[in-house]
């Protein structure tokens, strides 16, 4: 497999440097602490974590303004974090309190915020695409130069939706940007086992989409990508796919017993650490030293504790509302 | 009042409801050059063209699953699925997004589509092309669905399910549309209530979409034998009418319902199930269903129709409760 070699990308001064350091750093220290709690059991049902993929949401969201939207999959703390949603709301909400950024309705596979245009987490691989694609088409049809941003895993591409929605993207030229995050394995499915080409962004280019691998464990390659992506969506030239090749540090879901891949294999990519590789980046330029490092700690350490005690003190919803937002009123 | 086809009634209030609100538009296979499967866009394409009259690929669950996002987006689409057989491959987006998002989301986002399709079987297009799964949809907290067997209804009800601030799918039996009748102009309806089409005092025949017409011809021609038949068009599935319903056989103490669909696990059960848990007392006989035979649809002409209700087969079953 071959990555389209790029000038190596270049952090936008140490202060961009340091807050996309804090960004991934939130989001790993916020997933290790969802999967305590989980073990506590105040956490149920499925909890899928980002760990080792956080570079992906952090980057990409570079890319996007506040008007742009976002649809993610049941594996999406990380965007939703990345995309400013409250740390203390996602944790209620996995936690399933009133307080929650879906009112304790979702869960950890389906994070929704209105306010960031953040249309949530899908939970059926590839059933977001189509409703990406009908967010971006409402975008053109209002005449609003705006993205939309839909991540989905590499197993979604084995599911008709994905080729049915890059075609009518390209077809369209919807304002679409396709973020696919290939961490190898859809669930214990190698991507060799799966599909006859392996080489994904290939795929979309036949759609007639631009299309380009990226290093997902590179958080500047990441971004920059995004940017030139999301410029070239923003202009009105359709839809735009990255690859983004990454992995997946922890078990697929909790109860994942990870017999599908070797020891070897997930320490080796654990040398590519998108943290620790940004980190070495930060010092080697003279850009971040061991005090910052632990400031950095410390914030996030802090923001996840503040998640956690909001989460703890949030209540639960009456069972007298069960009923409730099943149905809107009639609208006008 | 205008007297129309069905087929028209479908259409015209499809381009009243373009030409008010510029948020409506309408997508599906074949709906602009072609002029709809049934025709019921013919001429559309001409007078709002391209985009807001969209022809989509063979792509049933993502361009369902883009008049969600698209609603999601602002927008008011109406998505035309060519018929309730291809239903089944966007089945996914109706049921796990379209019905979920409001709640799902603690009530965020709610998605104010229309889907549309022709339901039914009576052609003679065999197993694959002749199913009537509209009660299927009904199962579905989240979306309500919609059943227009009348001209004025087709009208009313669309207009209504553009109303909604929720998904609404409207089902619109293959044989109505030639039918002709009256439609009544500006009259905005309410999406839950059935319509009494016919009173009478011995039995409740309920019914709704493609089988009302037949129902009708059985209720005449109980009249003839001194049987005199209340009909109830139920006209939308969910929410459904059960106070008409209860109210009807409280008063006529016997209930024959009418449906296409197979018996098993249909929405006549669920009918049934209604009148047993609310109008016991009243009943003087057992509640009766007249459905689909449980075969797949065969394609011979006598065969089909012996596997779908007839005005014969609903009388034979009123005349088995007295
Ligand atoms: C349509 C569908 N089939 C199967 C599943 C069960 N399932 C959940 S996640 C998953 C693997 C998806 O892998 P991928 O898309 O690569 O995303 P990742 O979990 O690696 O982020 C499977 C098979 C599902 N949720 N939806």
């Amino acid at each position: 497999m071959s990555i389209h070699k790029t000038a190596a990308a270049c952090v936008n001064g140490r202060e961009h440097g340091l807050s996309l350091l804090r960004q991934m750093l939130l989001i790993r220290r916020f997933e290790e602490k969802s999967a305590e709690i989980y073990s506590a059991g105040k956490i149920r049902g499925f909890l899928h974590l980002y760990i080792g993929e956080e570079a992906i949401a952090v980057g990409a969201m570079q890319a996007l303004s506040a008007g742009d939207a976002v649809v993610a999959t049941y594996r999406e703390h990380g965007q939703a974090l990345a995309r400013g949603v409250p740390a203390g709301r996602i944790m209620a909400e996995m936690y399933g309190k009133a307080n929650g950024c879906s009112r304790g309705r979702g869960g950890s596979m389906h994070l929704f915020d209105a306010e960031r245009r953040f249309f949530g987490g899908y939970a059926i691989v590839a059933g977001g695409l189509p409703i990406a694609v009908g967010l971006a088409l409402a975008d053109k049809l209002q005449g609003r130069l705006t993205v939309t941003a839909c991540f989905f895993g590499e197993g979604a591409v084995a599911e008709g939706e994905f080729h049915e929605s890059l075609n009518l993207a390209a077809l369209w030229r919807l304002p679409l940007l396709f973020l696919c995050e290939n961490n190898l394995y859809a669930m214990g499915t190698a991507l060799a086992r799966s599909e006859s080409q392996t080489d994904i962004h290939l795929k979309a280019q036949s759609y007639n989409i631009a299309a380009e691998a990226v290093d997902g464990m590179d958080v500047l390659a990441v971004e920059s990508a995004a940017q030139r992506a999301a410029a070239q969506v923003r202009r009105g030239d359709g839809p735009y796919f990255l690859e983004l090749r990454t992995y997946r540090y922890r078990a697929h879901s909790m109860s994942d017993p990870e017999l599908y891949r070797s020891k070897e294999e997930v320490a080796q990519w654990r040398g590519r650490d998108p943290l620790a590789l940004f980190e070495a980046y930060l010092r080697g330029r003279n850009m971040l030293d061991d005090a910052d490092m632990k400031t950095l700690e410390a914030d996030a350490a802090n923001d996840v504790e503040w998640a956690v005690a909001e989460a703890e003190r949030g209540g639960w919803e009456p069972v007298a509302d069960l009923e409730r937002d099943v149905y809107g009123s009639v609208a006008a | 009042m205008a007297k129309m086809t069905y087929r028209e009634a479908v259409r015209d209030a499809m381009r009243e409801a373009m030409r008010a609100d510029p948020r409506v538009f309408l997508m599906g296979e074949d709906v602009g050059k072609y002029g709809g499967a049934f025709a019921v866009s013919h001429g559309l394409l001409e007078e709002f063209g391209p985009t807001r009259i969209r022809d989509t690929p063979l792509s049933e669950s993502t361009f369902v699953g883009a008049g969600i996002g698209a609603a999601l987006g602002g927008m008011r689409p109406i998505v035309e699925v060519m018929t309730i057989n291809f239903s089944l491959l966007a089945l996914d987006q109706i049921v796990n997004n379209a019905a979920t998002l409001r709640h799902m989301s603690g009530g965020q986002f709610g998605v104010p589509l229309l889907v549309r399709m022709a339901t039914g079987g009576g052609r003679q297009l065999a197993a694959q092309h002749s199913h009537s799964l509209e009660g299927w949809y009904a199962h579905i907290p989240g979306i309500k669905v919609v059943t227009p067997a009348t001209v004025a209804d087709a009208r009313g009800l669309l207009l209504a399910a553009l109303k909604q601030a929720d998904p609404v799918m409207m089902f619109e039996h293959a044989t109505l549309y030639p039918l002709e009748g009256e439609s009544e102009d500006g009259t905005i309806m309410e999406i839950g209530r059935a319509a009494l089409r016919r009173r009478g005092k011995d039995v409740s025949l309920i019914a709704y979409g493609g089988a009302l017409g037949k129902t009708e011809r059985a209720a005449a021609q109980l009249a003839q034998l001194g049987i005199d038949a209340e009909v109830i068009d139920l006209r939308s599935l969910r929410p459904l009418d059960t106070e008409m319903i209860l109210a009807s056989v409280t008063r006529t103490h016997r209930a024959v319902i009418v449906e296409e669909a197979w018996k098993t696990g249909g929405f006549a059960a669920e009918v049934c199930a209604r009148i047993m848990e609310g109008a016991f007392d009243a009943l003087d006989a057992p509640v009766a269903r007249v459905c689909g035979a449980e075969v797949p649809m065969p394609y011979a002409q006598a065969l089909e129709q012996a596997a779908l209700p007839q005005p014969e087969s609903i009388v034979k079953a009123v005349q088995g409760l007295f």
